[in-house]
């Protein structure tokens, strides 16, 4: 045992490292908040949060759920691509609570000319006119069916 | 059993898989949405933009992003024939309101719908000091606004100008590629707005994807390639003017 007499000193020095470890862990758990490194190097609390955020577009499959009919008649047209909400607007709300919540009928005058007015930057096949010389005024709707603004309807080709 | 340097260092890789599986894969709240199974990223299509702006509305509605600030927001490009380096760009309120008519004045003229690039290697994730910038799994980059600092240095490390203070929020702020949508199955509030199909959103691990098609058979780039920033939004017909 004669060699292991002088081993108190190691013992301090172990004792002040394990009180160091303490100290770091207790640390550790006090800063560190609960949901670090759930799903990634990264606090797992700010994804749920970014990730719960409620909606504002339901999105097209919502809206062709109760409106088969509309959806129907847009399929054949050349607006088959577009989403309803795209003219309609935002209406997460409406597919909540279909009842109480009504959505405004969106003002044809400036919904056909935001994509359809004249523009040098748009790609040349696109459909645009001047508004004022195409219908003189008249709200677009006149002529055209929206979900199916097809030419047969009376507009120009 | 005792170990050499070699079968250690072998052990590693399976070390790394196996800790991915340790970590969670559904998003609290999200019980149908599994992190690993999707690579988020956007095909933004030249040819079919025309400058409407449906998808700046759509992203200040869906996001309550600040009146003056911009998630996503549209650009003109005019390009004289004579002078392709120096292209004229315009982008009145963002591109919200849409554009006015434009003078023929030859050359060419588009638009570039610009936004957060989600990049694999993102300049602003790696500069920011407290690591409030974070790539989730699924390859999508947010911001933890609790982490924040308001410390800017994000903003003006973005190459692709993207981000912006939020006036009210006191923190970094930008696209989170409409993290709250994604993880439902639907699509992101511009892409639901955009009226031609310009703007896709795009599950690269998904195989049925359509992007994959597109990718082999189109002349595909993504912005800035030389900084090597790992962008995943990929601008079909990208002009070489396009900043």
């Amino acid at each position: 045992m004669g060699e292991f007499k002088d081993i108190a000193h190691l013992i301090r020095l172990a004792g002040v490292f394990l009180l160091g470890l303490i100290f770091f862990l207790v640390f550790r758990s006090v800063t560190i908040p609960k949901s670090f490194g759930r799903y990634g190097p990264f606090r797992g609390a700010a994804l749920v949060e970014l990730s719960s955020r409620p909606l504002s577009f339901a999105g097209h499959a919502a809206c062709e759920n109760c409106h088969p009919d509309v959806a129907a008649l847009k399929a054949n047209g050349v607006h088959k691509s577009l989403n309803c909400e795209s003219c309609h607007g935002p209406l997460a709300k409406h597919a909540d609570d279909p009842g109480n919540v009504k959505p405004v009928l969106p003002d044809v005058a400036q919904l056909c000319i935001r994509c359809h007015s004249e523009n040098i930057a748009k790609p040349a096949g696109f459909p645009q006119v001047n508004a004022k010389e195409h219908s003189g005024g008249q709200a677009c709707n006149t002529c055209h069916q929206p979900h199916s603004p097809g030419f047969d309807a009376g507009g120009k080709k | 059993m005792i170990l050499n340097r070699r079968q250690i260092l072998l052990l590693l890789p399976a070390a790394a898989v196996a800790w991915d599986s340790v970590l969670a894969d559904n998003p609290e709240g999200s019980p149908n949405y599994k992190m690993s199974e999707h690579w988020w990223g956007m095909l933004i299509d030249i040819t079919k933009c025309i400058g409407c702006g449906s998808c700046v509305r759509a992203c200040e509605m869906e996001n309550d992003v600040p009146e003056g600030y911009f998630r996503t927001w549209v650009e003109r490009y005019h390009v004289s024939d004579w002078h392709i380096e120096n292209p004229e760009v315009d982008s009145p309120n963002g591109g919200m309101d849409g554009f006015p008519p434009g003078k023929a004045e030859g050359g060419k003229n588009f638009f570039v719908p610009k936004m957060c690039n989600h990049c694999v290697d993102s300049p602003c994730s790696q500069v920011c000091p407290v690591g409030a910038t974070f790539h989730t799994p699924d390859g999508v980059v947010l911001v933890d606004y609790d982490y924040c600092l308001g410390c800017r240095y994000c903003i003006q490390a973005c190459p692709y100008g993207c981000r912006f203070f939020h006036p009210k929020k006191h923190t970094a702020d930008k696209c989170t590629l409409c993290y709250h949508r994604i993880t439902k199955g639907l699509t992101t509030a511009c892409c639901e707005a955009c009226p031609t199909g310009a703007r896709q959103l795009a599950d690269l691990k998904n195989p049925n994807d359509p992007i994959h098609a597109f990718l082999k058979t189109h002349s595909v780039q993504v912005l800035k390639p030389h900084l090597a920033t790992g962008s995943k939004l990929f601008y079909n017909s990208l002009d070489g003017s396009v900043r």
